[in-house]
């Protein structure tokens, strides 16, 4: 079983459907017996790193998420959470990622949030089996992680970031793979296989 | 910057996909969810669905098929139509909507961009804007571009940005349902001026419209419906004749 954590944060509703989509059992909850029981955990986000990490708190999640030795993928705002830091409501996060989470800086001719299709490059991680350098996928973003020793893909905005994270079990899109088409597909189908 | 979007729009009406004709009536031209996810398979980079009914048991009918669309679908998808509040709002992204789009209502109420942005995100608000050149001066109209407001649409852009939307949506009422392209100029201005991503809407009758408006007009994407709903050319079709123009698109 898949648990999706459900810790009010936007419309999760998509990443379900996406995993319905590829044949496999998922359930949305916030509860530790279920998510420490479950063979994959995804956090997803949409909103604020303090407000997730907020609600998370509140739900005595993190301490149980950094303990999890099954395959972790945070999504969007669920992946900068679990790095060390966020600019974003100056947010203290989970630490499992050594990165600190920053806005784009404004420039002429840079529009932000950064939103739309992008190329992924530098892929270096099972979960990018047979994803061919420059393949697109959906981003929507204000805040980004810069290039750390986690990283595991890029993408740019003009400059390079982390389009992708994982440190031992733990990984994390800054894009949202439940909606870039074919591409994503097969990036969650290689994750459900980790 | 990312790859140039192309958007098909999809009419819905009692759960069906129509289209005007010359004004007179509205033909069916298909399913929503299979066109979508036709178009999807074809390269779409994302899809707007706009509920064109009025009647309240029809707009039960969109939020089913809302529901469906996001079961299916893999790619973003925007939803719009009369949305006049943010329990409106709430129950469509319940159903699975990636982003929804307002128009006369946020003309009339300015607060409910705001009101919707800060509960669920700028990058959930698309403020659609409705303009017609006056005696050289644009002027926002709402209500299908039957009513002509006080606003003019740079200034109503600017502020629209301001009060959080994460994208606007242009349409020149004068170029819509013309296929004669869309005012180049205005666009680039508009794009130029705005932080946020600018959809282009209404006007496109051929690829070269496509080209001129991502490129001299400087939008970010591209939303268009007849040219895809009766089979003019696919969107694969379109995408691979821009890439040919040195546009970036995802193929």
């Amino acid at each position: 079983m898949i648990a999706i954590i459900d810790y009010n944060m936007g419309n999760i509703r998509s990443l379900g459907n996406a995993i319905g989509r590829l044949g496999a059992e998922w359930t949305l909850t916030s509860d530790p017996v279920v998510i420490g029981k479950a063979s994959h955990v995804i956090l997803p986000g949409v909103g604020s790193a303090a407000e997730a990490m907020h609600n998370l708190s509140d739900l005595g999640l993190p301490p149980l998420i950094r303990r999890l030795r099954r395959p972790v993928l945070g999504i969007c705002v669920g992946m900068q959470v679990m790095c060390r830091h966020s600019e974003e409501g100056d947010a203290g996060c989970m630490g499992i990622f050594d990165a600190k989470v920053r806005r784009f800086r404004e420039a002429e001719g840079i529009k932000i949030p950064h939103m739309g299709w992008s190329r992924l490059s530098n892929l270096e991680s099972k979960l990018f089996k047979g994803i061919d350098k420059g393949a697109y996928v959906y981003f929507v973003h204000s805040y980004y992680a810069p290039l750390c020793p986690d990283t595991i893909a890029t993408a740019r905005h003009p400059e390079l970031f982390s389009a992708a994270l994982k440190y031992e079990n733990f990984y994390g899109t800054q894009f949202h793979p439940e909606k870039s088409g074919d591409t994503g597909e097969a990036i969650l189908r290689n994750f459900l296989e980790l | 910057m990312p790859a140039k979007r192309i958007i098909p729009c999809l009419d819905v009406k009692g759960g069906r996909t129509v289209k005007g004709i010359n004004f007179e009536g509205l033909a069916d031209v298909g399913d929503p969810v299979e066109m979508g996810a036709r178009y999807a398979a074809q390269g779409a980079d994302e899809l707007v669905y706009l509920d064109i009914s009025a009647s309240l048991e029809d707009r039960n009918t969109f939020t089913d098929l809302v529901g469906r669309i996001a079961a299916r679908i893999n790619i973003p998808f925007t939803v719009g139509g009369g949305i006049a509040s943010i329990n409106d709002a709430a129950r469509l992204l319940d159903a699975g909507a990636d982003k929804i789009t307002v128009n006369s209502a946020a003309v009339a109420n300015p607060g409910l961009i705001e009101e919707i942005a800060s509960r669920y995100g700028r990058q959930f608000v698309v403020v659609a804007i409705d303009a017609r050149n006056i005696d050289g001066v644009w002027r926002v109209t709402t209500h299908g571009g039957s009513r002509l407001t006080d606003r003019e649409l740079f200034s109503w852009a600017e502020e629209v940005e301001r009060l959080g939307a994460g994208e606007i949506m242009f349409t020149s009422m004068d170029h819509d349902g013309t296929r004669s392209g869309y005012p180049c100029d205005t666009f680039a201005s508009l794009c130029s001026g705005s932080g946020i991503p600018v959809i282009a809407s209404g006007g496109a009758g051929s690829v070269d419209d496509i080209a001129k408006v991502l490129t001299e007009g400087k939008a970010d994407a591209a939303l268009a419906a007849s040219i895809f709903h009766y089979g003019d050319m696919t969107v694969r079709a379109l995408k691979e004749d821009l890439l040919r123009q040195g546009i970036e698109v995802r193929i």
